[in-house]
């Protein structure tokens, strides 16, 4: 049995290779379709997916159908590396479009580069992903971006002049916010009152709250995960702190609710898009979606479905289907009005877009305004 | 100045809830001469035990004291079992076994409780229930008294003075007492040091229990990793007032709780847990027994 299997699995892609009809133009996409972080895999590529049907049912890129080749990574760097490998060696695609995680970016990145295929990643927001090399593009935000984005928020929508930062010195994530965060507060003329740290799994952050409550900021910026940000709120309010928290994408769970209870309502945190939108673009999406697969999406859909949308348009734009071309074209994307907002590729190959703040108010994600760069 | 008291009440509170677990490993060492490093797991089950009981009861929709005492009871209960499951299935096969062997497998049944919890519980953190309110005793300006912190202070406090009381004014806290000085003359005097040794892991589990629940209400976050780094503290404290010594055991962790607290306010946040093993360090090095304990060699 174990035999057969062997043999299937080398003998399978080689078939598939042979099948590919030249009518088509076939783009390849690992994800975690299986594994610890799955929930994220299985979204965005059901975006990518929602994406390229609608290509093809509006008649294909140069009268040519897709096919979208998925392998799964299983959460793991390497698997992520060796599907690349198929993806280009086996399966011939014009362009691949990327998993969620930046590690895996990264592990299967500079086989891309290196093959000059060119790679579309649709949520890893690690700065270095596209430091790989020309072919690896990104269309979400970068991690420090949403620093800047709360800045903005907190000094002119909320007009905030003192601040206090408490981070996560152990994650890179909170660091690079909490750096960007205050960077750009200090520009605008507000002043950081406090600049503490708690390490990711603390469960007493009295004596950081302390602190701050004797500095009387007008707001917290706690760049962390929701795990910690439940309980920070809910001591902060304990010790009679009454000023809003501010954080970003990694308050973005249940759980944050669950844990820090009434205590995080009122809370600010930047976001990459949003269901409450009342953008027409949005609204579509959501219909779309819900009406294929019968869920609302998460922000990973809809950035899977701006990368199908986008390496879609780049390969309609290109004169031929070498990697050297769609590349080229990838990086013109200027002002593609996608569902996570306006996506221009500057020179570095990220998005500059814009993000939404959503405010927390029980289960419900208040959605506030939308802030571009 | 009013940070600064916020700062020791603070610090209080959390050390109190050091001194409930260094209790558990403070008896078992005082009678056993070893170091139950599953301790603090079982401290992590009587969460969960207590978390999962709320849930089926439907507790967490009706606080009050009867919850919060039937809840203790729950966890009390569980971490006992757990406690005598342990000894007798992992440390009475070893009873005559070299210190080290013990050690080893003090060691391995922690990492079998912390990871089959992660395979039991599931690895992602728990919300355990709101029993009773917190409320505010008293403040002054700013500073503020929680009955929690409060509560969290007297219960330890009880459970060391009953302690006190079971060991030194008991038949069964003499029969204690004369394994901890020597099990084999003990029996020959008619105590059965297994059921003294049953009895010291029951007493100490159930005082896990008490301080999971008591941890899960003020800091509502449970995961089956919550055992590791309280345990090690509280481990610190244990050894820091007199490894054996209960009043010790209790004046290390509020020790222990007073100092982090004090390091994170006026330093950083880093330092908190590099300072516990560093406070380990000093005290092993200047004053070995512990502030409270008596010295004597001890082959490990």
């Amino acid at each position: 049995m174990k035999r057969l299997l062997l043999t299937l699995a080398l003998v399978l892609p080689l078939v598939a290779g042979c099948t590919k009809k030249e009518n088509e133009i076939v783009i390849g996409e690992y994800d975690s379709l299986t594994g610890s972080d799955a929930t994220f895999g299985l979204s965005s590529n059901k975006g990518v997916r929602l994406a390229l049907d609608e290509v093809n049912a509006a008649g294909g890129i140069k009268g040519k159908k897709i096919s979208l080749v998925t392998l799964d990574d299983q959460g793991k760097n390497e698997e992520a590396a060796a599907a690349v490998t198929r993806l280009i060696n086996q399966n011939k695609v014009v362009a691949i479009i990327g998993g969620v995680a930046s590690g895996r970016s990264k592990a299967a990145g500079p086989i891309a580069q290196n093959a000059k295929v060119p790679f579309l990643s649709p949520a890893s927001t690690n700065p270095d992903v596209t430091k790989i090399g020309d072919y690896v593009f990104r269309i979400c935000f970068i991690d420090p971006f949403q620093g800047f984005v709360m800045a903005k928020f907190a000094s002119e929508n909320l007009k905030l002049k003192k601040v206090a930062i408490l981070r996560d010195v152990k994650n890179d994530y909170s660091v690079g916010l909490a750096d960007v965060f205050a960077e750009e507060f200090k520009k605008r003329g507000g002043e950081i009152t406090n600049d503490l740290s708690y390490q990711a799994g603390d469960i007493d952050f009295k004596a950081q709250l302390t602190q701050i409550r004797s500095k009387n900021p007008e707001g917290i910026y706690v760049p962390g995960y929701y795990t910690e940000v439940g309980l920070i709120s809910q001591q902060a309010r304990q010790l009679g702190i009454k000023v809003p928290l501010m954080g970003g994408d990694g308050w973005d769970s249940d759980k944050l609710s669950e844990i820090g209870k009434e205590a995080v309502n009122g809370n600010y945190y930047s976001n990459h898009y949003t269901t409450e939108s009342t953008d027409p673009s949005v609204t579509e999406f959501i219909k779309k979606f819900k009406a294929k697969y019968n869920e609302t999406p998460d922000a990973l859909a809809a950035l899977g479905y701006d990368a199908g949308k986008i390496l879609a348009a780049a390969i309609e734009r290109a004169p031929d289907l070498s990697g050297k071309s769609i590349r080229d074209e990838l990086a013109k994307t200027k002002d593609f009005a996608g569902v996570t907002g306006k996506i221009t590729l500057n020179e570095n190959r990220d998005a500059v877009k814009s993000a939404v703040i959503i405010q927390v108010d029980g289960n419900n994600r208040k959605y506030i305004t939308t802030i571009t760069p | 100045m009013q940070d600064f008291i916020q700062h020791i009440i603070n610090g209080i509170s959390l050390g109190s809830i050091y001194a409930l677990i260094a209790l558990g490993y403070t008896m078992v060492y005082g009678i056993l001469k070893m170091i139950n490093f599953a301790h603090s797991d079982v401290y992590m089950v009587g969460a969960f035990a207590a978390y999962y009981f709320a849930r089926w009861m439907g507790i967490e929709n009706n606080p009050g004291i009867s919850s919060l005492i039937t809840l203790l009871l729950v966890s009390m209960v569980c971490c006992s079992l757990l406690g005598l499951v342990i000894e007798r299935l992992a440390y009475r096969p070893l009873r005559n076994a070299p210190k080290l062997n013990i050690l080893i497998t003090a060691i391995g049944v922690s990492l079998f409780l912390e990871y089959s919890g992660q395979v039991v519980f599931g690895a992602d953190p728990k919300v355990f229930p709101s029993v009773i309110n917190d409320f505010v005793l008293f403040n002054i300006g700013n500073v503020e008294l929680k009955s929690f912190d409060v509560t969290v202070l007297v219960v330890s406090i009880i459970a060391m003075v009953a302690l006190q009381f079971l060991i030194f004014k008991t038949k069964i806290g003499r029969a204690m007492r004369a394994v901890s000085s020597n099990a084999s003359v003990a029996s020959l005097m008619g105590v059965n040091p297994d059921r003294i040794i049953a009895f010291t892991f029951v007493v100490g589990s159930a005082l896990a229990g008490v301080g999971s629940v008591l941890v899960g209400m003020k800091y509502p976050k449970i995961d089956p990793l919550m055992g590791m780094m309280i345990g090690m503290k509280a481990f610190v404290a244990a050894v820091l007032g007199g490894i054996g010594n209960l009043g010790g055991a209790v004046l290390g962790a509020l020790i222990m709780g007073l100092s982090e607290e004090m390091v994170v306010a006026y330093l950083s946040s880093t330092y908190r847990d590099a300072l516990a093993f560093g406070i380990l360090i000093v005290i092993l090095i200047f004053k070995p027994a512990g502030l409270l304990g008596k010295y004597s060699v001890e082959k490990v």
